[in-house]
Order: structure tokens, then sequence, then C-alpha cells
């Protein structure tokens, strides 16, 4: 029988391990490779021309790589579920290949696609290739939740084993095989479209500093591990001026268009580590940006809404502001902060930015200083940041927001003294913003201090040539610092004093996740097991962790301890911090683990307590009433809940039954009399 | 355990009878209903369930929920208004412009307001950053005449909306409510326009009840409003203001003898404009403070420029919670291990680029009652660091530290420091980490 292979190219631009190709080529009689692509919607897409010429660059290096072995790229223009009907038709095709994508949107996306194949009776081979591991793996056995910390999701891995090894190019044998003549109309049918053609204008466009293909990822590998920076910064990362550059030696924009294959950087990472450390096995930081990337992904893949706030169960709701003219000045460089407007120029014009500059401009949107969503930072992003994958790019942000992922949230970046920190000299600022090149390095992260005499002596006055800062940072760090704080002690249950214990512990850490050899080691890393002291352990114990609904407006079954919008700081007005239970607890020791079987407390559970409950909101909260019980003993203020009289313990019983309001409720009280 | 206790709460009205006895109450009524037959249908037997049971379930549903049922009969309909169902409620106003979430639909506040208004006891407001939320607020509030609040509460969830209300407004509103309810016992209204004059008005009608009084960031209060309070208020346990209201005057009207022992003191020192200059709070003020309430919190929130600390921690200052929203320095940090003997947590945001490693470890050996510290743009060496916890040892229940802030040493590598906190701490700890994307 024939076998007429079409491989689908998306991400994974790249001929060396790419096992869906691989597959293509197996046996086949002819091989064509195609992407696909619609010239009407991307001019409308989110997409900036940045990550545009770069794909299209990537394109061109795959066509000219595929030449050189006979063949050809196949753009064909049009939408997947269009295309695919009349290629099969034309082409005869028998067999359909393409990388696996974890992403919800390509799943969904590829589902209708295996659909369609199968009704032609087009064989499909999907193969993985753009993470390191496989995530479903991962989640199975994170007790088939994924991981919600980083730590936890290292822990996994270490248990896996290795990622697959990388396969070879493709070879021109492989190719002559399956040899496909190329009709002599190609370039006409075929071609790779030019940005004109997409909709963009191209006069005036800066050079590139970023070049798309798998040629330039190959050698940037080679400079990469040539340069063994990375031997040195395994000890420590401490960021020098010249990292917030674009360096020749990136590769994140690489990996998210898969002209270079992870598991490619994975191994020779791992093995340049073993030939300079003597065969010591690497430990997991070295691989620390790809695990990164990993994680994000693990905790993406089966998550639709994984990039909005509304409806994300792993998402804190925060009560972001929506403010489109400050989203306006971030967005666009014109804050009246040097350093965040330096990093959003470098962003627009070159793609890229360093890691601690995204953290910069990421905390001064949301968090630390104009509190607007972190999807419209993420947006913005998605359209100039060459590496945005959706994953990550989502995932990032709610990190940075602490929107996710259980991260203390005192630490925000200061706009002005970060900067300094990073570059005292402040060339970066020069260079990404000229009209600031004459102040002297004193005033360069704060220009509108500096005199009035040295503005005009610099040739930029602050106001006129170069904006005002839009916001007064003390300011808005102290409000916002109260309004996390605020949503963070609703999510937590948490109603002492202190900043540090609002944010929630999560159990997955705290707990011996599964059955294995954690238990029985006696390293520090083994948690402790303490006898159950109370029933009350038990009976609060959050057994299950898939679905999990961090939501600040999200309200509790009753049987929950739960204090909505308490005014008071004191933890005596907690009325679930008796000082009995207090003085039980003051002594047990600060490690969280459960004192039953997950299966025997989700019974014990389950039958006293309905079925209406919130997961996360559970989950986190026996850690902080345990902290809360050590506070009340830690500062001895036993007697006040004693005395206390039923104000605030009132309060917070009435609102722990009022709490669950929602508007449409209104409509029906409304119909009632 | 907190069943039993809701429980308690919710029939306290309507006597303590166990569900065994208001099951037997519920056969009586049935055997004694002159048409038997009405009584067989299963609809008519919930219809008759008891008002004091059905307000125990309503207790535990959601508002909607309660909407819902009450559509069922006339009786559960009534149940649904019973007074002690609403003595609390958070009213959420939201612009669907400028904020994300929900609010609290008009018809319902309007149905509050006419039916329950005097059930009322427990009262917060939720505005998002528009002046229009901040309006409505105080619209609602102007009506609350009948009732009598326990509670308030005027929460900003996003910029200080309530501070571009119309002064006058405001004022009027919130007087309203000072002036009708008599028996306020809790008061949260910072980032408002709240002024002296009604803060007499307070102090006229509830001094007697008030126990708490957040006002952080109320620019026309001035300290002489703030003392009146703490003069005329002596159950006054809670209170939060800006570090321009606080002086040695109000520091001992808070210690006189007539006043109960003061809880949480929490100051906020912001910083106006760069160079600011502040006043010191005498070393005896705070001593009569300590005299009068050992126990007390005092919890203060720095966001100042780093050569405005001038006027702080010179003298001995019964600090609890500190933290330092902006960069400080080290000599500073070095005061704070001198003169901060209870100091319970310490959160620092920055500091410049010289390792904090003595100041740390004197913190350990002065404030022997530090639980909590957390460290962002800082550098503190490895070794320093492991010295730091091996002082504080296990009663760190917080510990908090960015990753970069360590400084890998001859002592210890990174991988290494882990172990070794994790082992004075006795319990898995790892430095904090940001995600290298």
């Amino acid at each position: 029988m024939v076998v007429n292979s079409v491989h689908w190219f998306r991400k994974c631009l790249r001929l060396h391990d790419n096992p869906a190709l691989q597959e293509a080529l197996n046996g086949a009689d002819a091989v064509r490779c195609v992407y696909i692509l619609d010239p009407f919607f991307a001019g409308a897409a989110n997409v900036g021309i940045n990550r545009w010429r770069f794909l299209l660059e990537a394109l061109e290096d795959l066509d000219s790589s595929l030449k050189k072995l006979n063949s050809r790229l196949f753009v064909v223009r049009g939408q997947p579920t269009d295309v695919f009907p009349r290629l099969f038709k034309e082409w005869n095709v028998t067999r359909l290949t393409f990388e696996y994508d974890p992403e919800p949107y390509g799943k969904e996306r590829d589902g209708a696609i295996i659909k369609l194949a199968q009704e032609f009776g087009v064989e499909t081979i999907v193969r993985n290739s753009h993470t390191l591991y496989n995530l479903d793996r991962i989640i199975e056995m994170n007790n088939n939740s994924p991981p919600l910390t980083f730590k936890r999701f290292q822990t996994i891995v270490s248990r896996l084993e290795l990622p697959r090894r990388p396969l070879p190019p493709i070879t021109q044998q492989q190719m002559d095989k399956c040899h496909t003549k190329i009709e002599d109309n190609h370039d006409q049918l075929y071609s790779i479209p030019s940005l004109e053609e997409l909709g963009f204008r191209t006069d005036g466009l800066p050079l590139a500093v970023w070049h798309g293909g798998e040629s330039q990822a190959l050698d940037r590998l080679g400079k990469h591990l040539d340069k063994k920076v990375w031997v040195t910064s395994l000890e420590h990362s401490r960021v020098k001026t010249c990292s917030l550059y674009a360096s020749p030696t990136g590769l994140s924009p690489y990996l998210r268009f898969g002209c270079l294959s992870c598991r490619v950087l994975y191994y020779n990472l791992r093995e340049l580590y073993m030939k300079v450390r003597k065969r010591c096995t690497p430990p997991l930081s070295l691989f620390g940006q790809l695990l990164w990337r990993e994680f994000f992904y693990t905790a993406a893949t089966n998550n639709p809404n994984f990039d909005r706030m509304d409806g994300n169960p792993i998402c804190v709701q925060i009560p972001w502001d929506q403010n489109p003219e400050a989203l306006a000045k971030w967005a666009e460089g014109r804050t009246g902060f040097p350093w965040i407007d330096a990093i959003m120029t470098q962003l627009r014009q070159e793609g890229w930015i360093h890691h601690l500059a995204r953290h910069a401009v990421a905390c001064f949107l949301t968090r630390g200083d104009l509190w607007i969503s972190w999807e419209s930072g993420m947006k913005v992003f998605e359209e100039l940041l060459l590496d945005a994958d959706w994953s990550v790019n989502a995932g990032s942000w709610m990190w940075l927001s602490c929107s996710a992922f259980f991260q203390q949230f005192f630490h925000c970046y200061c706009p002005v003294g970060f900067g300094r920190r990073t570059d005292p000299t402040g060339d970066y600022i020069r260079h990404y913003i000229p009209i600031l090149k004459d102040y002297p390095n004193r005033y360069i992260y704060e220009p509108w201090n500096a005199p009035e005499s040295l503005q005009k002596a610099a040739n930029c006055v602050v106001g006129v040539d170069y904006p005002k800062p839009m916001i007064n940072h003390a300011e808005s760090s102290r409000l916002n610092i109260e309004r996390m704080k605020q949503v963070y002690q609703q999510l937590s249950h948490y109603r002492g004093l202190s900043l540090l214990a609002s944010v929630p512990t999560i159990q997955e850490e705290a707990e011996p996740p599964m059955t294995d050899e954690s238990q029985t080691s006696s390293g520090p890393d083994s948690p402790q097991r303490v006898p159950a002291n109370t029933e009350e352990d038990v009976c609060y114990e959050a057994p299950d962790s898939s679905t999990v609904c961090p939501s600040s407006t999200s309200a509790p079954h009753p049987d929950q301890e739960y204090q909505a919008p308490c005014i008071s700081s004191g933890c005596h007005t907690d009325p679930s911090h008796p000082p009995s239970l207090s003085s039980i607890q003051g002594h047990s020791p600060p490690l969280k683990s459960k004192p039953c079987s997950p299966s025997s407390s989700c019974s014990s559970q389950s039958s006293s307590l309905g079925t209406k409950r919130k997961g996360l909101s559970r989950k986190v909260r026996r850690g902080q009433r345990q902290r809360g019980r050590q506070y009340c003993t830690l500062t001895a203020r036993e007697e006040a809940t004693g005395q206390e009289e039923t104000m605030e313990e009132d309060m917070e019983q009435e609102e722990e039954r009022m709490e669950e309001e929602e508007e449409t409720c209104a409509e029906t009280a409304g119909q009632l009399e | 355990m907190k069943r039993m206790k809701g429980g308690e709460e919710g029939s306290d009205d309507s006597s303590c009878e166990s569900p065994a006895e208001v099951c037997k109450k519920v056969r009586n009524q049935l055997s004694e209903d002159s048409e038997p037959h009405v009584a067989e249908s299963l609809d008519c037997n919930w219809a008759r369930l008891p008002q004091e049971l059905l307000l125990h379930i309503f207790q535990y549903l959601p508002l909607l929920d309660r909407a819902y049922a009450s559509q069922v009969c006339r009786g559960w309909n009534q149940a649904f208004h019973m007074p002690e169902l609403w003595r609390c409620f958070e009213f959420e106003l939201n612009q669907p412009a400028s904020s994300y979430l929900k609010a609290t639909h008009p018809d319902l506040i309007k149905q509050i307001i006419k039916r329950h208004s005097n059930h009322l006891q427990y009262v917060s407001f939720k505005v998002d950053s528009s002046m229009e939320s901040a309006e409505a607020a105080c619209d609602i509030l102007s009506q609350l005449v009948n009732c009598s609040l326990k509670t308030l509460g005027l929460i900003s969830t996003a910029r200080p909306s309530f501070m571009e209300v119309p002064k006058s407004h405001f004022i009027s509103a919130l007087t309203v409510v000072f002036v009708n309810s008599k028996s306020l016992s809790s008061l949260k209204i910072d980032d408002t326009p709240v002024d002296d004059p009604s803060l007499k008005v307070l102090v006229a009608n509830n001094s007697d009840t008030l126990k708490l009084l957040k006002m952080s960031s109320c620019p026309h209060v001035s300290p002489a409003g703030i003392l009146c309070v703490a003069d005329q208020c002596h159950g006054l346990r809670e209170l939060a203001l800006n570090y321009h209201l606080l002086s040695d005057e109000l520091l001992l009207a808070l210690s006189s003898e007539k006043h109960v022992h003061l809880e949480h003191l929490r100051i906020d020192v912001v910083s106006e404009n760069p160079g600011q200059h502040f006043h010191t709070i005498k070393k005896s003020s705070w001593d009569a403070m300590m005299r009068h309430s050992p126990k007390f919190n005092l919890v203060m929130y720095f966001f100042l420029y780093e050569d405005e600390f001038g006027p702080f921690f010179n003298e001995e200052i019964p600090v609890t919670h500190l933290y330092f929203g902006r960069s400080v320095s080290k000599e500073v940090l070095g005061r704070v291990g001198l003169h901060c003997p209870r100091l319970v947590e310490l959160v620092v945001c920055a500091n410049g680029l010289r390792p904090l490693d003595e100041e740390l470890i004197r913190i350990a050996k002065h404030c022997t009652q530090l639980s909590a510290i957390g460290l962002g743009e800082c550098e503190v060496s490895c070794s320093a660091f492991v010295e730091f916890v091996k002082m504080c040892g296990r009663r760190l229940s917080q510990l908090s530290i960015m990753e970069e802030v360590l400084i890998p040493d001859h002592k210890y590598s990174l991988d290494e420091i882990h172990w070794e906190v994790s082992k004075h701490l006795g319990r898995v700890w790892f430095p904090d980490m940001m995600p290298t994307w």
C-alpha cells in the first residue's frame, strides 16, 4: 500500500529531534511538510510584527534546510479545518503526523483534525516533543492534579526517569526514500508570505535583534555551551548589566517556536556538566529555565481558563482596577519611571527582555503600583514577547502578580531602587531612552527629583520632554500591600497581625505526598509525623485537591470556620481560636502532616460535610488555623477570647452565614413581595 | 464543633430547642391539624417546618439559595425575611467599567433598605476605584437612619475612591450612622475624608461602645481630633492611624487609668515628599503605654526614603511588627536590632548592596520574640543567614527570603543552605523563588 505522509509543522520548527516528522518519513512513499497560516487573520491576531518576523524567518530556514534535502516546505493559506480536507484529497494523503500540543486550545484544535482525518481514512501519528516530560504523567504522579508549587514540581520530576533522548536530524537518505516531486509552481502556491502580505507595514522597521530559525538556534546553542557561563551561573546568578541586553547566546525564543528542542538543550547541559564536574549527577537547578517552562505547561495543560482570572480555579480573585489609560502608558513606556519605560521600549523594539526586567514591569503593572489585572499585561507580552508561550506567559504573570502558586506578596520591586540595583550606571536607561542620556547617575532613575537647572542642562525637562511619574510609588505600595493583605487574609482566613502569615501555605508541600521513599528517609525533607491530636484535625482535613478554587469571593460551606470581611486584626476576635485550643495546638510542630490517610479522612468528611466545598480554601485553612493558634500563644493573649463579648464574634458568625451573595439573587428577591 | 456553635448562636432568639424537641413540636402540630388530608401531602409537610428550623437551615444557605427557597411557599418567604438573616451584610459596589467584580444588585439594595435596614448590625461596603461606587455607598449610608450598627467598614478594594467623594457628602452620610447607631463598636474608615468634627459626632454618640477604630490615611483628621477620641472612648482597644496623628499626648491618653488595655496600635509612616521631616515620640510616652498595656501590639509600616529615618529607632520602642515597604539602610536595621526588644515580625522589602550580616545577627540576639522575617531585595551571606536561623531556631515560624538574597560563601552553597536551615527550623524550608523566564 502506498503511504503518502503529510507532516504538519506548528511549533517544533526544526528537523532535529522531531519524532513526529520521523514518523512521517518512516516507510513512506511521499512526504510533504506543511505549515498552515491564515494571512487574513494574521494582521488581526494579537501578535506583533517582531513575532511574525521571527516566525517567517524560522519558516524560511526550515524551507532552505528542506531544499538541501531536495524537498520543500508547503505553506498553505487558510484554516486547518478547511485546508486539510482539500489536501487529503489532492495529495491522496494516508498519514498525518504532527507534534503533540499540550495546551488546551491546541488539544481542542488537534482533536478536531484527528477526527477529520479519521473521516478521510487518514492515519494520524502524534508525538510529544515540545516538553521534556509527558505532562500527564507528572499530573498523575501528583495525585491527578498539577503541582501548584515549583518545589513540589521539582520533587515529582526528580522521581521521573530522564526525558527521552533527542533524535538525530533527518537525513538526506531518509528523505530520498520518500522523495516527492516539487511542482514548478510551488513558489506561487506554497511560498512563505512576506510581512507585507500579512498586512504589516515594514518601512522604517528596525533590523531584527533576534533571527528566527533552526540554524540560528543551533549556532546559539553552540555558543551558549561554549561560553560556559552557566558553569559559573550555577554557583549563583548575579545580574550584570550586560545581561539586561539581548544576549547572542539567549535561547528562549527558539524554544518557544521549537527551533531548538528542549531535550537537546537538556542533554547538552547535562553532558557538559558531567564532563566538567567529573561525572557528578547534575542538580535540578542546572535546568532552571527549562523546568519553569515545564512547570507552567503542566499547570496549564488541563485548564482552558489558565489565561484569565474568571473561572480559573488556580487563580486568586483580586479586585483589579480597569484603567485603559494607565495600561497604555505602561505598554508604551510612558510611565515616567525610566526603569520601567526602558524595559518596555526594549520589549517593543526587540521582542525580548531579561527575566528580572519582566519581574519589574509585571510587578509595576499589577500588585506593585498600577493595580491593573495581570491579564492585560499578559496580552501585551503576547503581542510583543518572542518567547511568549501561552502557558508560560499566563503562568508567569499569575506568579508575578501573586495571583497563584502561593507566594509571599510583601516584596514589591521598586521602580527606582530595583533598577538602580540592577544597573547602577543607568547606561541601560540611556540606551533605550536617549532623551535622558545626559542625566547624571544620581538622577537617571528618578529624573523628576533632579533640580530644574540640571533638567534644563540635560536638555530634558520632566513634564515637557519626558513624562512625570504617573504614580507616587510610596503611596501606591502602601495601598496595594493593604489590598493584597485583604485578599489573602480572606483566602487564608488568617486574622493575626503578621503580614507573612497572611499567605496560605499549601498542603501539598507539607504532606507526605505519595507512598514513596520520602516517608522513610530521615532527612529534613521528610515531614515529621505527628500523632493525630484531636478529632478536629481529622475533620477539617481537606483530602482532595482536584477542584480548587481560591476565589476570594467564593464562599465556603457553613461548617467551615469562616470570617468574611472582618475588620479587626487581632486573633482574639477569631472565635475559631479559643484559648483551650491554642494551648493544645501551641506546642504542635509547625510542620503540618496528615494524621490519617487521604482516603479515610475523605470518607469521614464527605459524610459529614456535604458536597459544597472549595478544595483550596479548605486545604489552606488548616495550616492557617495552626499558625493562628501559634500566634495566639506567642502573644499570650488568651484572656481576650474569654472576655470578648459578642462584638466581633457575632459579626463573624453572622458573616459566615451571610457571606454568599450573588447579584442575580436580587432579581429573585425582588419578585418576592 | 463549629456546627454546634452555629446552632447555639442561631437559635438564641427562639430558645434552645434540640432538634428532637422541635420534631416533637412538629408532630404535635400536625396531629392537632384539623385537615389531616392536607398534612399527608409531602409538600405540606415541608411548608410546615417550624420557623426556627427553617431559620437554622437558611443560615447555612447562601443568599441566592435562600432567595430561591423563598419562592417555594409563603412560610418560606416569611422566613427569608427574618431579621436574624439580615444582621450582617456586605454591599459590593462596582462599576462594570472599572472593576472585574460583580456588584450587589440595586434591587436587592433597595429591598434591604426598605425591609431590613433596621435589622442590619454588621455592615461593610466594598467599593472599586470609581467615585460613583463610593458615592453610591454614601447614598446607602445616608438611608440607614433607623438602624443601629455595631460594625461599619468602608473598604476600597482598588484605589481609595472615598477620597474623591465630595467631603461634605461623605461626612453627612457618615454622621447619619454615628448619630443613629449609638452603639458602634467597630469602625474601619481607612483612606476616607473623615474629619475632626465628624469624629466629635462619633464620640458624642458612641463613646461607650467604640472598641476598634481604623483610620489610616485620613488626611482631614488632626492630632487633636484623634486625641479627642482617645480621651473619650475608654473602651478603645484597636487603633490604626498615620504617624502624623501620633503624639505623646495621644499615647498618654490611651494609657490613662480610665482606659482599657490597648491591644493593637497600627501606625503607617508615609512620606508625602522626599526629605520630609518627622517628629519624634518620647521614650517616656512609650513606657507609659507599656506600663498600661504591657501586651499591646505595635505594628508599624514604613514607606519612607532612606534619608528620612533619622527620627526613628534611636531609642527603645515597643514595636512588635515592622514592615519596611521601601529601601531601608543597614544603619537603620542596625538600630532596629538594638532598640526593638519586642519585635515579632520584620519584613524588609529592600536594602542596599552590602550584606546585612551583622544586622541580622544582632536582631537574632536582641529580638528574642522574633518569629517571622521576610527579606526582599537585600543581600545576606549564607553563613550569616544560617547563623541567624540557628540563633532564632524553631521560633521562626515564618521565614521568607528571596533566593537572590542569599550569597553563597566558603561555608555554604545555595543547595546546601536549604538543608542547613531546614535542620535548624525543624521543618522543610526553601528560599522563595521567582521564575527565570
